[in-house]
């Protein structure tokens, strides 16, 4: 059975909507599953479970985070990535400080799913951010899956996770198609990466469609180069220990992330390893540029975005 | 004389006293950073919380301490928690402008101007949505009013018709903001756009607070959805503390004197037999000794812990 990420993701709200009955959905045109994201929900499940909300992003956000605080566990579909940065202050300022500030006394378990972050052809500046750097920087657990069955697995755990959790999922990865058996899908941990590629040579860090071009890229270097590419999932917490032994094999490092390049995760993650790990070469990432915003001619658009071919030549400089 | 007379002129003693010996605490160190003193807008948070039950809750403010107690926090865990102390109604981790006791349904005071009643909607609206016949109450005050955020709670608020009260407090400014030069329009009129009933009410006056908040409660309760009160009132303190040292000159003494002339606390003592008041003093005075004596002694938190409680679901 084919299953694409974007129906993995439907399948584990319809999953937890039916396990658990404090867990409801909301968003903007989520009944009729504008981006497919909740396609049929609201048929099976009527609408309590599944509520249209004005367009109202931040009194949405923290209405969540009331509701959550009243033991119902929210996720909130978000159409465009960048609302986050309308509604930034109601989950980083709000929801993910209420359990330090209250001492412990409430969990507010909000999940908020943005369902084609990153490029969408077409869509311009202002739709076209992946500002998962910025979540992680303030300490949200924040998750980017790859594949359809992690898509399916991280959403299951950060809708039963106690704490807010933000899960993006690339536009380019949304029609990723596996071969899958219904009966696999299974919860994936937050915080724990995976080997998508064994190699030998060279570590590639890669997030959500990336890891696709990555495996791309390492096959189309195998006999020269053996590239190992690691998915750490969950951009934060980050798997150290994942990536850890991963480096203690290859002891090179590169790491390509869609995300501007200033403050961004593929510094992090180069700092935490040559912090952490001994390295045999200077590590190496492939970003958008600094500051980029996505220009809008298709051209441009790509240029910005890190490539396959840019991946390449610096994956051939490392092990030079 | 209500029934409820003596209750509204303790909890109105309490917080002013409260405020009081806590203003001393910012000036002896004890308190660091400050606090936003509530003295003179008493009344409101006395009256409201009144008109709810125990299981009811509340979303407060910066200048929160009076709903907190006026909720039925204990005094000693919320000075114990402005001094920063372990035993704090936060373990020390909130502060003046965080205070919470979901005990007594306080879902947290929140420093964010206007976010509170977005949180207390959703609340209510879950409660409701569970069984519970809970009524969540928000207060904010008349600066509140120009935050975008609120007024998208007041339309969801109106359109699921969630159990709240929301709780205006006019004391006429936003820091310095006068509000005739902040809101164009008149304050109920724009709650009154989504579709709840709105009133403007004596908010000096303990008894007419708790008469308007009882309606609003009641009907809240019995599935008529969110009512709004606009409860006009006066600063008579600074905004925050560090006003003493800089010195904002924007309220004349005319002014400063016309607003202190309605106080909450003569309004409701006027009421009640002297020897009442006299006892009903006393025994504030003892309760805040004991509070006092009780944050002091409490002890600091351990720096090991510093991020403890940052996460209801540890990392990997
Ligand atoms: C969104 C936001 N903007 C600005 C501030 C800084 N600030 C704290 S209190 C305050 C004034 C609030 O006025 P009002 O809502 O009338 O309440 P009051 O202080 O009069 O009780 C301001 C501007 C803030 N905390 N939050």
């Amino acid at each position: 059975m084919k299953l694409s990420y974007l129906k993995a993701l439907n399948r584990a709200l319809g999953d937890e909507l039916a396990a658990d009955e404090r867990v409801f959905l909301m968003g903007e045109d989520i009944r009729v599953a504008a981006s497919n994201l909740t396609a049929g929900l609201h048929a099976r499940f009527g609408d309590d479970r599944v509520l249209d909300t004005p367009l109202s992003e931040q009194a949405f956000t923290n209405f969540a985070t009331g509701a959550a605080l009243a033991g119902l566990r929210p996720v909130i579909e978000f159409q465009i990535p960048s609302l986050l940065f309308l509604v930034f202050e109601q989950i980083a300022n709000q929801a993910h400080k209420f359990s330090l500030m209250t001492g412990g006394q409430c969990r507010v378990p909000v999940t908020y799913v943005v369902p084609g972050s990153g490029s969408r052809t077409g869509w311009a500046g202002q739709h076209s951010d992946h500002p998962y750097s910025l979540f992680a920087h303030v300490g949200v657990k924040t998750v980017v899956p790859a594949t359809p069955a992690d898509a399916y697995g991280l959403l299951v755990s950060a809708i039963r996770d106690d704490d807010p959790v933000v899960v993006f999922a690339p536009a380019a990865a949304l029609g990723v198609r596996d071969d899958l058996d219904f009966a696999s899908l299974a919860p994936v941990p937050l915080g724990v990466g995976r080997v998508a590629r064994a190699g030998s040579d060279v570590t590639v860090v890669a997030l959500g469609h990336l890891v696709h071009e990555a495996v791309a890229v390492a096959e189309e270097l195998a006999g020269q180069v053996s590239v190992e590419v690691f998915d750490p999932r969950t951009v934060y917490p980050f798997d150290w220990n994942g990536l850890g032994a991963s480096l203690a094999k290859t002891r090179r490092l590169v790491v390509i992330d869609d995300s501007n390049r200033s403050c961004g995760f593929a510094g992090e993650v180069i700092a935490g390893a040559v912090e952490r790990f001994r390295l045999d070469a200077p590590p190496r990432r492939i970003t958008r540029p600094d500051g980029a915003v996505l220009p809008f001619a298709l051209a441009l658009d790509r240029v910005v975005q890190p490539s396959r071919q840019d991946l390449l030549s610096v994956l051939l400089e490392v092990v030079a | 004389m209500t029934p409820d007379s003596a209750g509204l002129y303790r909890t109105v003693r309490l917080i002013r006293r409260f405020e009081e010996r806590s203003i001393e605490f910012v000036r002896s160190g004890e308190i660091v950073g400050g606090i936003h003193p509530y003295i003179g807008q008493e009344a409101i948070a006395a009256g409201v919380c009144a008109a709810l039950a125990p299981t009811d809750q509340i979303t407060s403010t910066h200048r929160g301490h009076g709903h907190v107690l006026a909720k039925g926090a204990d005094p000693s865990r919320m000075l114990a928690e402005l001094m920063g102390r372990s035993t704090g109604l936060n373990s020390g981790r909130g502060g003046s402008m965080h205070a919470a006791d979901f005990s007594v349904g306080v879902l947290g005071a929140n420093a964010i101007v206007g976010a509170a009643g977005s949180i207390a909607t959703g609340a209510a609206w879950a409660a409701r949505r569970q069984g519970r016949d809970t009524v969540v109450a928000t207060f904010f005050g008349d600066g509140a009013m120009n935050e975008g955020m609120l007024l998208e709670a007041f339309n969801l608020a109106s359109l699921w018709n969630a159990p709240v009260v929301f709780v205006c407090e006019n004391n006429g400014y936003a820091t310095t903001m006068p509000v005739a030069g902040a809101v164009a329009g008149s304050i109920p009129a724009r709650a009154r756009a989504f579709g709840m009933p709105a009133f403007t009410i004596d908010g000096q006056d303990p008894e007419l607070v708790l008469a308007a908040a009882s309606t609003a409660v009641r009907r809240a309760r019995s599935g008529g959805g969110p009512t709004f009160l606009e409860c006009l009132t006066y600063r008579f303190d600074a905004h925050h503390t560090f006003e003493h040292r800089v010195r904002l000159n924007y309220r004349s003494d005319d002014e400063l004197a016309d607003g202190r002339s309605r106080d909450p606390l003569e309004i409701q003592g006027a009421r009640l037999a002297s020897s009442v008041v006299a006892a009903i003093d006393a025994e504030v005075e003892a309760v805040l000794d004991k509070a006092a004596a009780f944050a002091l002694e409490s002890p600091h938190p351990s720096v090991e812990g510093a991020l403890d409680y940052l996460y209801a679901m540890r990392l990997p």
